[in-house]
């Protein structure tokens, strides 16, 4: 705990003097305060200027994101200050980066609208992410108590739900987003669609950046891609879905497009995490009334989840799309192409996944978060990986998880179908040799090398693929690492 | 056309022993086995005729076996496949559920397409087994 400059809390008269005052002594350095079990807590990564006392960086951090401006007013005394007061009552030197402290800040939960992501972000990554006496903040994790967290409806679907619905239970789903992600016309795209899914994937996706554009509009995509869909039902008596992303600019767009998709039977929509926290809580209830699966592709989070000392981790945002009620989250892969520490994706994933997670430095959970009742969210990986990967995704990822492999499927040198049948097949020997109690990780290339024997298809994607990999450091890493003790 | 319904449709038809692998690794996890069957394979048909309740009790999975054989003997021109039930909090549904027996021959599914204004398709998809009444499908006796 850092001690600098102590200073004592000051009588009402003083406290109260028109001028500016330490936020350490307008009450929000509270070292003593026992957060209680119905306060919204979180944890913040801050940098101060060189010459500010991380304590009252810490009381600044709480102060602007709840009550405070930055000079005494004498309104406070019309309320009950102290109450509506957020407190930072933590403060911690983040290991192995000089400079930097994990301030822990408890909230009471009257100072939020119930249910409301757009009112809790407001307050918490509003102005204080632009305070000047830091160098940089970032949002680490949250902790929702269960009587705020029962305020929201959650996803609408849920894993189980979705399963049940899908037919499909006891190994990861199959998808692909297809590919040229722009300039395809409806009819083609259509035919990508159904060569996929009837080579065996589950599912088939709208990139981000698929909306309503000249190349393609909306209705002819919706329309090509059902047909694609439900040829591929018929000639595999499963239920497949293609994510029709329904994404833009207005709500009243959006509902429209939705609307039509569930009128055309597809299972599933999808939106994008640029719409913004209300319209996805919109369309999380819009789901839930049509019986859809709410599908979030979450473009742009890279532009504050990325960077250690600023930003919004990841973690966070993934909590708050489970309160905001969406059913597939993109969370990681690990082994592909894009941002993924393992520990971090692992504790990503259980935020999706757990009905109760716990504190876990070591994968950046720094509170125990019950999830009270709300369904879980199906994580998604997705972005450079491929079969030769399976025995590292079931590994790492779990069997409740979509694995996407769009490049992995489309590029295939026998053809789209034949590539979806290659991760069908690599995924079904993977799960069975896991169940039979294989050591998958040691054992995974001669797994899938045995299962290509039966399967052309896979032994092309394992020549091609199975030497591919994205071997470069993650910047997003978690702080605390095992400390081996001596027993 | 084979239909792909279940977790291992891709791969070989599995072999006794394989299928008491997966069972032994279910009951381990302490989930209940059940056997179903069924002669109307349409997707959304979730409801297969249970062969006996789930065997909540039954810890071994030569069991599990010898149900899904007599399973197999007594509807031999039916689909059956066995599921793993799990009961504990958060999860209360199947975690394994893979087809252990086909009929031999598996005509697939017809895609009615029902045309709506605006270019608008209704989809209906319908076994072409299920043009004969149930029991008398798959098999001698089937109409064509």
């Amino acid at each position: 705990m850092t001690k600098t400059g102590e200073i004592a809390p000051l009588a009402a008269k003083e406290r109260y003097k028109p001028g500016v005052l330490k936020y350490k002594q307008m009450g929000y350095w509270a070292p003593d305060y026992e957060p209680s079990e119905t306060d919204i807590l979180a944890v913040f990564r801050i940098t101060p200027q060189d010459d500010v006392d991380p304590e009252e960086a810490a009381a600044a951090v709480a102060g602007e994101s709840s009550t405070a401006t930055w000079t005494v007013v004498w309104t406070d005394r019309l309320t009950d200050h102290s109450h509506y007061q957020a407190k930072a009552y933590r403060l911690e030197p983040a290991p192995g980066s000089p400079g930097q402290y994990f301030a822990y800040i408890a909230y009471d939960i009257d100072l939020f609208e119930e249910g409301s992501i757009a009112n809790l972000t407001a307050s918490i990554i509003g102005n204080v992410f632009g305070f000047k006496p830091l160098k940089a903040l970032r949002l680490e994790d949250m902790r929702i108590p269960t009587a705020y967290l029962k305020t929201f409806q959650g996803p609408p679907t849920g894993i189980v739900g979705e399963r049940e619905r899908l037919n499909c239970y006891g190994r990861p789903l199959l998808g692909a987003t297809m590919k040229p992600k722009l300039g395809l016309s409806g009819r083609n795209y259509g035919r990508v669609v159904y060569e996929a899914l009837s080579g065996g994937l589950d599912f088939t996706k709208d990139d981000e950046n698929i909306n309503s554009q000249p190349f393609m509009h909306w209705r002819d995509r919706f329309l090509y891609c059902m047909e694609g869909v439900n040829k591929a039902n018929a000639v595999s008596g499963e239920i497949k879905g293609h994510y029709l992303n329904v994404t833009a600019a207005t709500m009243e767009d959006m509902y429209e497009r939705a609307e039509f998709a569930r009128d055309l039977g597809s299972v599933i929509v999808m939106i994008d995490l640029v719409i913004g926290y209300t319209a996805i809580q919109s369309m999380a209830k819009w789901a839930r009334r049509n019986d859809m699966i709410l599908h979030l592709h979450r473009a742009g989070h890279s532009t504050y989840t990325r960077q250690k000392a600023h930003g919004v981790s990841f973690r966070v945002i993934a909590k708050w799309m489970r309160m905001a009620g969406v059913d597939h989250i993109h969370a990681g892969t690990v082994v592909g192409k894009l941002e993924g520490d393992p520990n971090v994706v692992r504790g990503i994933y259980d935020t999706c996944r757990e009905t109760h997670v716990p504190k876990n430095l070591e994968h950046g959970i720094f509170f125990d978060q019950p999830w009270a009742s709300l369904k879980k969210m199906m994580p998604v990986a997705s972005g450079g990986i491929h079969a030769g990967q399976m025995h590292q995704l079931l590994t790492y990822l779990g069997e409740d998880v979509v694995l996407q492999f769009g490049g992995g499927t489309i590029g295939h040198p026998m053809g789209i179908s034949a590539g979806a049948t290659a991760n069908r097949v690599a995924l079904e020997a993977m799960v069975k040799a896991r169940t039979e109690g294989r050591d998958i990780w040691n054992e995974g290339p001669d797994i899938l090398v045995q299962a290509a024997r039966s399967c052309a298809p896979l032994r092309a994607a394992l020549d091609t693929w199975a030497h591919v990999t994205f071997d470069f450091a993650s910047t997003d890493s978690v702080d605390f690492v095992p400390t081996p003790t001596a027993s | 056309m084979r239909l792909t319904q279940g977790q291992f449709s891709f791969l070989p038809d599995l072999t006794d022993p394989e299928i008491a692998a997966q069972c032994a690794y279910a009951l381990d996890q302490g989930w209940s086995m059940a056997v179903e069957f069924t002669d109307d394979p349409h997707p959304r048909n979730v409801y297969w005729e249970m062969w006996g309740a789930p065997m909540f009790d039954l810890k071994d999975p030569a069991g599990v076996v010898i149900e899904v054989n007599a399973c197999r003997e007594a509807q031999p021109r039916c689909y059956v496949r066995l599921l793993a039930f799990d009961a504990s909090k958060g999860f209360e549904t199947l975690r394994m559920s893979f087809i252990v027996h086909r009929p031999p021959d598996e005509p697939g599914f017809e895609l009615i397409r029902a045309d709506g204004p605006g270019r608008n398709i209704g989809y209906t998809l319908r076994p072409y087994a299920a043009d004969a009444p149930p029991g008398r499908r798959y098999g001698p006796g089937r109409t064509p």
